[in-house]
């Protein structure tokens, strides 16, 4: 039940070169803003039919899609009156220990944004941008989904682990 | 498309309080190569804590366990000799315990050319952690801990959080736990 989308995009290193065969894991809340998880006692309605989770491995060319429901927003215990913004939460494995990467996508024009602290936890605007997928009209099917792109881009194969300060 | 650059890495995010959803619904354990021999398994237990020394229902430890050469290249190398690098997501129990079994893996070589002590190394997710973090298990009774570079960079008093500990009077029943703040903080690694 909900609104089909397609998200889509490349799996890239920092050199811009796209990882084949990374591993991409996501989960999100169903349309009405719940997750289908015991402890989420958001009173909305679960979708017997959608569990809100999923993977793939990225093609040669780095590329992954998933076909799923938009997320619906849904408040949280941080503050009075907390909305999450849309999101679907990625876990991905690069080409190593340190490219290892969680993070959460967005959608373009969210109201709540701007009101979100997780979103605005990340001090770089240039990061911020990036985790707002954009309108993808390429992966758009006609009379059945909208498409929404999002690229990732995991760090360095190089960097050496050191203490934590 | 997005309009911020492409270089710029995509940032992370905490993983929420209902990741086991997408990341727990499959067992993903391959620390113990298929036909190992018992005598060669190493069972490592423990909790997760918080600062207040709670056991932390729901995190997940990522177990990266290099090969016998010390190498964490692709599991799936078939022309590598012995067995290959291991990887396993365990999850902490609702009382924050967590067990696993792994092989010791071998030591590598560093780039200056000392020898690593075997260890594996320990990625934590929790809700709450804007990034997850690194840390490592090495293993007791090894004198190559004495030499280990990234050991010597821990303060000595602060070495033990990253040294299992024998259980049973077995050194392949082991006990390490993660102590996230407070007191005997685990020592996370920067990267």
């Amino acid at each position: 039940m909900g609104e089909r989308i397609v998200v889509s995009g490349r799996v890239l290193d920092e050199g811009g070169r796209p990882l084949r065969g990374a591993l991409v894991e996501v989960w999100q809340a169903n349309s009405a803003g719940r997750y289908k998880h015991k402890l989420d006692q958001h009173n909305a309605s679960l979708d017997p039919n959608f569990d809100g989770c999923g993977r793939a491995l990225t093609d040669v060319e780095g590329r992954y899609k998933f076909l799923t429901i938009k997320p619906g927003a849904y408040p949280w215990g941080n503050h009075y009156n907390a909305w999450r913004p849309a999101h679907i939460h990625f876990s991905i494995f690069g080409s190593g220990l340190l490219s290892r990467l969680v993070t959460q996508m967005y959608f373009p024009g969210d109201p709540l944004l701007p009101f979100d602290p997780i979103y605005n936890c990340i001090p770089d605007e240039n990061a911020k941008q990036r985790l707002i997928s954009s309108f993808d009209w390429e992966n758009t099917s006609p009379g059945f989904a909208l498409g929404y792109r999002f690229e990732i881009v995991l760090r360095g194969r190089e960097a050496t682990p050191m203490e934590a300060r | 498309m997005s309009d911020s650059p492409l270089n710029v890495p995509t940032a992370s995010q905490t993983v929420g309080p209902f990741f086991s959803i997408g990341l727990c619904q499959r067992a993903l354990d391959q620390l113990v190569p298929a036909g190992l021999s018992a005598d060669r398994i190493i069972t490592i237990g423990g909790r997760v804590l918080d600062g207040d020394g709670h056991g932390v229902p729901d995190a997940i430890l990522e177990i990266w366990r290099a090969n016998e050469h010390g190498e964490y290249s692709s599991s799936g190398d078939s022309t590598a000799a012995g067995e290959p690098a291991g990887f396993a997501r365990i999850a902490t129990n609702d009382d924050g315990n967590f067990e696993f079994r792994t092989l010791k893996p071998g030591a590598a070589k560093t780039a200056s050319g000392e020898k690593d002590a075997p260890h594996l190394v320990v990625v934590i997710f929790m809700r709450g952690l804007l990034r997850h973090l690194f840390t490592r298990i090495y293993f007791p009774q090894e004198p190559a801990n004495t030499t280990d570079p990234v050991l010597q960079l821990v303060p000595a008093d602060r070495r033990r959080s990253l040294i299992a500990e024998c259980t049973k009077d077995s050194d392949r029943d082991l006990s390490w736990d993660v102590r996230l703040q407070g007191d005997h903080e685990t020592v996370f690694f920067d990267t």
